[in-house]
């Protein structure tokens, strides 16, 4: 009895995150669609989709594939500084350097990936968290290649020419919704391989490895094509981060990014298809009204974290989606 | 029961594998015939899983070979078995415990056809799904396929391991003490699956409890120390003075 009154009110939801499940690439682009109409805050919308994307990468491996790895902003990093070397240093159009910058990334991707994907655990974050760190001194060193402390200036893009049309890149508006396609764009590809076989195998191989290998699934290359593709949305994010800033600061690849990408899958909810976005605007929103009124908001931002591990532990949208699912709180 | 008369499907040469100083096993020669039931038993410490694992991929011995039709598989990787045609079950229940038991079957079904795939939607491969409901429908699970792995019976979550390695299509199908853990009518079940299995493939199973697989099996192996004590029929085995001593000896215990 008790049972099936908690059941009854579920239904409709669970119908809802059902629907939206079926449906969520498009129902991503009509809310980016939409969002800049009732929040017209685009400079931070568009900081929000950057990280929401760099998150969604990583959280491919963390949340999806169950390895947490502490090196993710040599992904994030090589994918900007790519993009910004080939505009800065080799005059290349904006269709060029994207590539470029999804390139590098999984070029750095392939490399870290190839050596830590035999290791699990503590070990996995370990030896990503050290190859992030010689990445970070490689791209620090190469200064006349990346400006070294400097960051790298002059990234800049004013106009996309698409054609015909040309679409102006300082425009905010403009700029907002150029950065959303290409989220949508990565949206509806994580859909894809997630839907696809192999995405039954990042979930056999995160259940119960062991078992996946008896099947015939080879582990270690189920990762480490996992890390590339992991590097491929972590690329487009960093990228699209160094036409946005039109800088590439050293700090897109120091340890606090790649803890970037941590904090927000967490607060956002591990393992779910929308919690990396989710995570990546509480996360901002939060840093941008609390820096408002005092220099310490980490320390604010901290706590909330803290409190979110500590009381949702499935982060805010995954214990939405719990609640939806017809399961308290 | 045929005597199984076969070709020899596995052969192991001279198999000895040693953790640290301690010699878990030692020289063990051996053969194993296509289409026949195998039972490899043995006290506890006897070598039998050091043995199954040599033999399914777990670990490489340390010396030794072992020949899976005529070809050379020593210390190939685990998930390389699968393709050549040898699935094992467990000791300790092994699934997906999150995945529904039909989930865990088509996974492991997947794994013939498409294995690194990132584009086409596997709800297209409604083959497999097919095929998955076929096999829990042999092992006896088909009214359990929506239930998540963890929720099912120990009895069940064996057969749905066995479900999940005859997914593999197994030539040489390898299992580890697959009643361990199981109450009586679950043990009766399981034996008259794994009866069943037989017929189609070759079998080889470890057990611990001797009674158990004498009635079943066409031939039987006898581990002891990590060596290899008597190879045989089961009434052979069953009329051997050192077999008995062996299990006398550890009754007394």
């Amino acid at each position: 009895m008790a049972h099936a009154t908690t059941a009854e009110p579920a239904a409709p939801r669970a119908a809802l995150s059902g629907a939206l499940e079926r449906h969520r690439v498009l129902a991503a682009a009509a809310f980016l669609a939409v969002f800049p109409l009732v929040a017209p805050f685009e400079a931070l919308a568009v900081n929000i989709l950057i990280h929401g994307l760099y998150a969604l990468g990583f959280n491919l491996m963390f949340g999806y594939l169950g390895l947490l790895s502490f090196g993710h902003a040599a992904l994030f990093g090589g994918g900007a500084y790519l993009c910004g070397i080939a505009i800065v240093h080799f005059g290349a159009p904006w269709w060029v350097a994207i590539p470029a910058g999804i390139a590098g990334a999984v070029a750095i991707a392939a490399i870290v990936g190839a050596l830590a994907v035999r290791t699990r655990g503590i070990y996995f974050s370990m030896v990503t968290l050290a190859l992030a760190q010689c990445f970070y001194y490689i791209f620090y060193q190469a200064s006349d290649w990346t400006g070294g402390e400097n960051g790298l200036r002059g990234v800049d893009l004013k106009a996309i020419a698409l054609g015909p049309a040309t679409l102006d890149f300082l425009d905010p508006r403009t700029r907002y919704y150029v950065v959303a396609a290409f989220v949508v764009l990565a949206l509806w590809l994580l859909s894809r391989i997630l839907a696809s076989p192999f995405g039954a195998v990042i979930e056999a191989v995160r259940e119960n490895e062991a078992r996946a290998r008896a099947c015939g699934y080879d582990v270690t290359r189920t990762r480490l094509l996992a890390f590339v593709l992991s590097g491929a949305f972590c690329g487009l994010a960093g990228a699209l981060n160094a036409l946005h800033l039109s800088i590439v600061p050293i700090e897109s690849m120091a340890i606090e990014t790649s803890g970037l990408a941590v904090m927000m899958c967490l607060l956002g909810g591990m393992g779910t298809f929308f919690g990396p976005f989710v995570g990546a605007a509480v996360f901002l929103l939060l840093e941008s009204i609390v820096s408002v009124w005092t220099v310490h908001w980490q320390l604010v931002v901290g706590a909330v974290f803290v409190l979110c591990v500590l009381f949702f532990p499935r982060g805010i949208w995954g214990s939405i989606l719990h609640w939806a699912a017809g399961g308290g709180r | 029961m045929s005597a199984g008369g076969g070709e020899v499907i596995l052969r192991t040469e001279n198999l000895g594998k040693r953790f640290g100083g301690f010699t878990a096993l030692k020289g063990v020669s051996a053969e194993f015939r296509a289409g026949a039931l195998t039972a490899i038993i043995g006290p506890n410490g006897a070598g039998k899983s050091t043995y199954f694992n040599i033999l399914s991929g777990a670990f490489p011995p340390s010396e030794g070979r072992v020949l899976f039709e005529g070809r050379d598989i020593t210390g190939l990787p685990q998930h390389r078995f699968a393709h050549m045609g040898i699935a094992k079950s467990f000791q300790i229940t092994n699934v997906f415990p999150e995945l529904s038991a039909l989930e865990n079957v088509r996974i492991a079904l997947q794994a013939r056809v498409s294995r690194y795939d990132i584009w086409r939607p596997r709800a297209r491969m409604t083959g497999l799904v097919e095929q998955a409901g076929e096999i829990l429908a042999t092992v006896g699970l088909w009214a359990r396929r929506d239930r998540a792995a963890s929720a099912l019976a120990h009895g069940e979550q064996r057969a749905l391991e066995i479900g999940m390695a005859l997914a593999a299509q197994p030539r040489l199908l390898l299992l580890d003490e697959p009643t361990a853990g199981m109450s009586p009518e679950e043990t009766r079940a399981m034996m008259e699956l794994i009866l069943r299995l037989a017929r189609e493939r070759t079998v080889i199973l470890v057990e611990h409890k001797m009674k158990l697989v004498m009635g079943i099996s066409d031939r039987v192996l006898v581990l002891h120390h990590g060596e290899l004590l008597a190879e045989g029929t089961p009434d052979e085995i069953r009329r051997d003075e050192t077999v008995r001593r062996v299990y006398l000896g550890q009754r007394e215990h």
